[in-house]
């Protein structure tokens, strides 16, 4: 398959490590993987705040970007339900609406669709307790979440397991975010670090070395609340696991 | 494993926040049953104070983010609400797994709900025929303006001059007592926690627990003030029993009383109000007059939707499998 490696502009900047895995891991299954120089931010952070109209510069060049590939593939569940759900700022052409529906996100396109069985390369003899970011939990379904009646599953976990020597905690509240959420960070700071400080605690609690994310952007915030209240806990994307990162 | 975190849990909190060993503590699965609230212990000799609520500021009515970061720096407050909260959230999940179809009548719920609201037109007159029919007067308000001088007009014509009500967030919304102060008609409210608010002078903080961000050393605090207890009694039985027997005589001589309205059955022209301490039933029964401020969009079609609704509403709400 053709894959068009979508890196999120905030893990391009902070975290090229996790592209650079992503990249890698789709390399492994044999996909002939593409990155597009041209690439920026998707316009998540403009259409969440308010500014759908000015994210129309952004869609637009992304459209331009990726269409022509069978899949565009981010390792990151927010950015992703942007583009699928909410990339609605230019005219919905047929380009458009391809592009927006051949857009995955890495858990759901190794789950779902490249159906992975094993990573055989992978080994990660460490306790990590699973951050679900609430978007990718509700509005990708990563998972179920804890507050529905529904029988459970986890992408995230089903591939982890595959990983071996891999250990799982569970933390109190599984599913209660972490405090990031984008712009409420910065609005709303207080609340955000509190909720980030219960979080990280929340695993430590649980006896996790590793919390693991399909999302950087949570484990940016909690890794920061974590040295600020001197909590020794690692972070750690999850492409960068399945990718056999030695840790 | 929950006992093995709850003791890492003790560890890991700071140690102010840590409460007391209670000998009294009732230990179930690990965990001490009582509610939140009981479980907080004084720490320190001077109560802390509760932090007030946000302040409003120009053009920008509430300061939510500012008002929150005094909420957090406030650490025995912070630590109740959030285990309190978090103690309702975990009780509306045992009740939800105890229910097998509990998704089906969530989206039921929502499929009446969606199709009332585009045919709100219909069943509000519908609602309004039958409930004629009934005895009950209807009276529509287009705003909180309108709301508060149709009530006031009925109780002008009644003569009434002391309201007894039950828990309404249609009124606080609509500044209702406010409104009354100003034509002068005494309003007592008669759910605990929005008593608890009203006799402190601060809106609720949540819908259906109007002083979850009180301590009991607060209610304590406040009792003292306005009703004369103990100010270092913070007992919550000497505390709830001091406010029933001050609003006692009040329920008793209320020339009108007033509810919210949960629920408005188009099909039968009856309303129906949940209520858990069955103060609803006082403000509804004990007076001559009862008055129900209903939202429009409190109407159901038919009596059927009523069960799909209440087995979701306590539940939910409370975490409790039933209300009154």
């Amino acid at each position: 398959m053709r894959i068009g490696l979508f890196i999120p502009c905030y893990i391009d900047a902070f975290f090229p490590e996790v592209g650079i895995a992503t990249l890698e891991l789709l390399e492994r299954f044999g996909h002939d993987v593409e990155y597009p120089h041209d690439q920026t931010c998707c316009g998540q952070p403009m259409a969440n705040s308010g500014f759908n109209a000015e994210a129309a510069g952004t869609e637009a060049l992304f459209v331009r970007n990726f269409s022509g590939f069978d899949y565009v593939v981010a390792p990151s569940g927010s950015c992703v339900h942007h583009v699928r759900d909410n990339f609605d700022a230019i005219e919905q052409t047929g380009v458009v609406k391809v592009v927006r529906a051949r857009t995955y996100e890495l858990v759901e396109f190794l789950h779902d669709i490249v159906k992975v069985e094993a990573f055989p390369w992978a080994r990660f003899p460490h306790r990590v307790g699973l951050h679900n970011s609430c978007g990718t939990l509700r509005r990708l379904k990563h998972a179920r979440p804890s507050e529905l009646h529904e029988p459970f599953f986890s992408k995230p976990m089903d591939l982890l397991s595959k990983v071996e020597g891999i250990e799982f905690v569970q933390p109190s509240r599984p599913d209660e975010c972490c405090g990031f959420g984008g712009t409420f960070s910065v609005f709303e700071e207080v609340v955000s670090t509190k909720m980030g400080y219960d979080k990280v605690r929340d695993h430590a609690q649980a006896g996790a070395e590793y919390i693991v994310s399909a999302d950087s952007s949570c484990l940016m915030h909690q890794q920061g609340c974590a040295e600020r209240i001197g909590v020794p806990m690692k972070f750690i994307h999850i492409a960068e696991i399945l990718n056999g990162v030695s840790a | 494993m929950s006992t093995v975190r709850e003791k890492s849990n003790d560890a890991m909190l700071h140690p102010e926040l840590r409460a007391e060993d209670d000998p009294d503590a009732i230990i179930r699965d690990g965990r001490r049953l009582d509610h939140a609230e009981g479980a907080s212990k004084a720490l320190r000799a001077r109560p802390e104070p509760q932090p007030r609520g946000a302040k409003v500021h120009g053009n920008r009515p509430i300061d939510q983010a500012e008002a929150a970061a005094r909420f957090i720096a406030a650490p025995e407050h912070e630590k109740m609400h959030d285990e309190r909260l978090w103690d309702l959230r975990q009780k509306r999940d045992r009740e939800m797994h105890g229910i097998p179809e509990w998704e089906e009548l969530r989206s039921l719920a929502s499929a009446i709900k969606e199709h009332t609201l585009t045919h709100l037109d219909e069943y509000l007159d519908q609602f309004e025929a039958n409930a004629r029919s009934n005895g009950i007067h209807v009276h529509w308000a287009r705003d909180g303006a309108e709301h508060n001088q149709i009530v006031h007009g009925i109780l002008r014509d009644h003569g009434a001059k002391l309201l007894i009500k039950s828990k309404s967030m249609l009124t606080e919304e609509c500044g209702f007592r406010p409104y009354m102060a100003s034509v002068g008609i005494e309003v007592i409210e008669t759910d605990l926690g929005e008593r608890i608010q009203q006799l402190d002078n601060e809106d609720p903080s949540h819908v259906v627990v109007p002083a979850v961000h009180k301590l009991r050393t607060d209610v304590a605090e406040v009792f003292a003030r306005t009703l004369g207890t103990d100010p270092g009694n913070s007992d919550v039985h000497y505390l709830a029993e001091a406010q029933r027997k001050a609003t006692h005589p009040l329920i008793l001589n209320a020339d009108a009383g007033m509810t919210g309205c949960n629920f408005a059955v188009a099909e039968t022209g009856t309303f129906v109000v949940c209520t858990n301490e069955g103060n609803a039933d006082l403000s509804a029964n004990v007076p001559k007059l009862h008055i129900a401020s209903a939202g429009i969009e409190k109407i159901i079609p038919r009596l059927d939707h009523l069960a799909v609704f209440v087995r979701l509403l306590s539940r939910s709400a409370l975490g409790s499998p039933i209300t009154q």
